[in-house]
């Protein structure tokens, strides 16, 4: 049994009235017989960043995944327990997983350009939820573009191939491509992992600003990463939730060892 | 060094068998060419007593049934491959996968065999009045004319049979192909099934796919004993589907044993024409299927 | 911004799920028609004259076709002992000495293109060859023919399973002074041992099965295989062509699906011991 503190405490959030964006309560994860995640609960605060940390194979992936559902593409994957965002279930079975994935959007560790051009690419979400005229498809492009902090880079190449564009521009589009179809919440899977060191600053300071219009869940191993960008930080470990706060508290005034020699580098 | 040279010799082998076949294929027909010139691909006559004759009527019946069978085991192979990969549970697309794979091995004669006995009185006494009367399509010359159960049309579809596991096959690994994190990618924009595979793993692996269909088509050009026994063999051109007809290899192995001085000539063109033509589309077939590996870095 | 509607993508989704399901099942069916059908109607033919007697000349209904048998595992021995060696040798040249060499990438080029060449234009080809220029047909250029078609299928596959073999093997052989031939021959292929049995097993399926090629150089014989190099040689394949088109008398239909079934189980079960055998040795 591994050593948990209160991850709902009320202590948390104090002096934060923003509300909270996703409730997750009592959620157990399981890949076939294999149980993967324990009773996590946890409150996401609604247009905050918050960081998932911990050791490769914790579990924070997989928690992440299950925001949007898309472990379900895999048959032998099953999550118990409620997620709920904006008071309505993610996991019940009336839930709408096209409307889900439009309302959460998700970025992967790899940068993820499907194979057609710049333009198309962001194009690509907007035009399977919304019907618009060529001007504003254009028109959203661009500001998805924008938002991501790319459109200067890009704006003469859009016809080029989505795959042409540098590993951190790549990354950049995917974001573009989410965020262009106007999500509530972003997941962020190790989005820096396979980024090289100034595309990663990029796209840090990009997540700064994208926190004024979504909430962000970013998991990350990099744990000035988290220090750096994140409001709130979880700490994970086998599965458990081992510790939830500000990321100022987490970093500076650990609840519990294996938080501070995690934190402090003696495992992980 | 003697080794290295031995090995080499033998592979080399391959280039100078390829060469072979155009030298040997172009000598004997040669008498041929010089006797019908160009127009032999044009003219529809096959005429054995006054040895006069002309392709059209082997290109015409190579070509329809190709086309048929092209047009139901591609889309067919397409859906069957979206079923493996896509939507069946695992251990049923492992099953329907082995199954596909063997059926891919079943000897062509075994199709024929089944398609005379079998295949034949089922699409004359329930496939064609189905077309033709229910269907009401008798009045469109592609399906009018006597329900004999022979002719182009069973060809066509039973070639499709038999082209179907290949090309689903192929296809089954192009989709596979495609890496997961991408498809997540897309389902996690909020794309259905249909949509990922239509705008991601379909221009993902479209190379891939349009070499299985090459391949497809390849085998499907140039199949003879599938074709032999249901299409009538006969050298005409005729607008009906449900008609006889003949393919470039049906006539070939019909005709061969019988054909003496220009008649085998004659029908060595044919060959050579058939050659040329499966060449170029396993050269194209070849090329696309290259530019995959090359991206995927094996794999097929 | 106005939204998509839902409905009619998830329309589009289940029409094309159900479409696929359904293609499936159609697949399955008749596929299962046609291997029921060999099945059943092979196994009625199957007695003792079956595989002890040989063919009777047309018209006499009684006899086997055991020189048929006999005829076609001589013709495909014949076809392996000369396109295996050739095919192996041809892949070690591709995975050994010509990698990423110009002629190693055109011999690999030609090696896929001659996969796809029909095999009705082979047995025209060794039909120039051998039967037109000695004006005999005979089991012998049937061999040829099916060797031919072994060669690239043989080649390809020798290479991928060397390919396999991990360079440090290669080089560890090559650094004790082991000659170039040894090292491939004793290490090398032992390594990839499985691998090559596989392919060349694939390559004796694929073309045990061949009916086009033999019609232009074995053609059939009632007699059994003894002038093998000089006469019409009997088989399976060509059998069933005559059995099954050219005969109105139901027993040679029967014997025909029974010769169909002999050679379809021959090559599946060959299959299924090549696939058992690979899943084993990547394990």
């Amino acid at each position: 049994m591994i050593e948990t503190a209160d991850t709902l405490s009320p202590e948390i959030f104090k002096g934060d009235d923003s509300p909270v964006k996703i409730a997750v309560r009592n959620l157990n994860f399981y890949y076939g017989d294999h149980q993967a995640l324990f009773g996590n609960n946890i409150d996401i605060k609604e247009k905050r960043v918050t960081a998932v940390i911990g050791p490769s194979g914790c579990g924070k992936s997989t928690h992440l995944r299950i925001y949007n559902r898309i472990y379900k593409l895999y048959r032998e994957q099953r999550a118990e327990g409620e997620i709920m965002l904006d008071g309505d279930n993610v996991l019940a079975d009336n839930m709408d997983i096209l409307e889900l994935r439009r309302k959460v959007g998700m970025i992967f560790q790899k940068p993820t350009p499907f194979p057609m051009s710049v333009f198309e690419n962001v194009a690509y979400g907007l035009k399977l939820h919304y019907k618009l005229s060529k001007s504003e498809t254009a028109e959203r492009v661009e500001k998805g573009l924008r938002g991501a902090a790319l459109w200067d880079e890009v704006k003469d190449k859009l016809k080029k191939p989505g795959m042409a564009l540098s590993g951190g521009q790549q990354q950049r589009l995917c974001i573009a491509r989410a965020i262009a179809i106007q999500p509530e919440v972003l997941l962020m899977d190790e989005p820096t992992s396979a980024i090289d060191p100034i595309g990663t600053l990029k796209i840090e300071n990009l997540i700064e600003e994208l926190k004024k219009d979504f909430t962000i869940v970013i998991v990350t191993h990099n744990m000035q990463q988290a220090a750096r960008i994140s409001d709130y930080t979880a700490f994970f470990y086998q599965g458990y939730i081992v510790e939830y706060n500000k990321t100022s508290d987490i970093f500076t005034k650990p609840r519990l060892k294996q938080t501070e020699d995690y934190i402090t580098g003696r495992f992980g | 060094m003697l080794f290295r040279h031995l090995t080499l010799i033998s592979a080399v082998m391959i280039i100078i068998i390829m060469a072979g076949f155009f030298v040997q294929l172009l000598f004997h027909s040669l008498p041929a060419i010089e006797k019908f010139g160009i127009s032999f691909f044009f003219r529809n006559e096959w005429d054995p007593v006054r040895l006069e004759f002309g392709a059209a009527g082997p290109l015409y019946g190579t070509l329809v049934t190709t086309l048929i069978a092209m047009l139901i085991a591609v889309p067919l192979s397409f859906v069957i491959a979206l079923f493996l990969v896509e939507i069946a549970p695992p251990h049923l697309s492992r099953i329907i996968s082995q199954a596909i794979d063997l059926l891919a091995a079943v000897p062509s004669i075994i199709y024929g065999m089944w398609g005379l006995f079998y295949f034949v009185p089922f699409m004359q006494n329930h496939v064609q009045p189905f077309l033709a009367d229910t269907l009401y399509l008798k009045h469109i010359p592609l399906f009018s004319g006597p329900q004999m159960g022979f002719g182009l049309l069973t060809a066509g579809l039973i070639l499709a049979l038999m082209v179907l596991p290949f090309i689903t096959a192929v296809m089954r690994d192009v989709f596979r192909m495609v890496p997961s994190v991408v498809k997540e990618s897309a389902y996690g924009a909020g794309a259905t099934t249909w949509e990922v595979t239509f705008d991601v793993t379909m221009r993902y692996g479209m190379q891939g796919l349009l070499g299985a269909v090459f391949l497809g088509l390849g085998r499907a050009i140039g199949e003879t004993m599938a074709v032999l026994f249901i299409i009538g063999n006969s050298p005409e051109i005729s607008t009906s589907l449900f008609s006889s007809g003949t393919t470039i290899s049906a006539i070939l192995a019909n005709k061969f044993a019988e054909a003496e001085g220009i008649y085998k000539n004659v029908l060595f063109e044919l060959g050579l024409t058939l050659l040329v033509i499966t060449l170029l589309i396993q050269v194209a077939a070849q090329w696309w299927l290259n530019k995959v590996r090359k991206s995927s870095g094996g794999g097929l | 911004m106005q939204r998509r509607g839902i409905a009619g993508r998830k329309g589009i989704n289940y029409f094309v799920t159900a479409l696929s399901i359904g293609a499936s099942i159609l697949g399955v069916v008749f596929l299962a028609w046609i291997l029921y059908t060999v099945i059943y109607q092979g196994f009625r033919s199957l007695n003792f004259a079956f595989f002890f007697e040989p063919t009777k000349p047309y018209g006499i209904p009684d006899g086997g076709i055991a020189n048929a048998i006999l005829g076609t595992v001589m013709i495909t021995a014949g076809a392996s002992i000369i396109g295996v060696p050739l095919g192996l040798l041809g892949g070690v040249y591709l995975s050994e000495f010509g990698r990423s060499s110009k002629i190693g990438n055109a011999i690999r080029f030609s090696a896929n293109v001659m996969m796809g060449i029909p095999s009705i234009i082979v047995g025209l080809f060794v039909y120039t060859l051998l039967v037109y220029t000695t004006k005999s047909f005979s089991g012998f250029a049937a061999s040829v023919a099916l060797a031919i078609i072994m060669f690239p299928v043989v080649l390809r596959t020798t290479e991928d399973m060397l390919c396999m073999v991990p360079n440090a093997l290669r080089e560890s052989a090559l650094a004790i002074g082991i000659p170039r031939w040894r090292a491939t021959i004793c290490i090398i292929f032992r390594a990839a041992k499985t691998g090559l049995i596989t392919g060349v097993l694939l390559s004796v399926a694929r073309v045990s099965g061949e009916t086009a090629p033999l019609l232009f150089t074995a053609l059939t014989s009632d007699a059994w295989p003894i002038h093998f190099f000089t006469q019409p040689t009997a088989n399976l394949t060509v059998t069933i062509t005559e059995y099954a088109t050219n005969s109105p008398f139901e027993v040679m239909h029967v014997r025909a699906w029974g010769a169909a079934l002999l050679i379809t189980g021959a090559v599946l079960i060959l299959n299924i011991i090549c696939r058992t055998l690979f899943r084993e040795a990547k394990r």
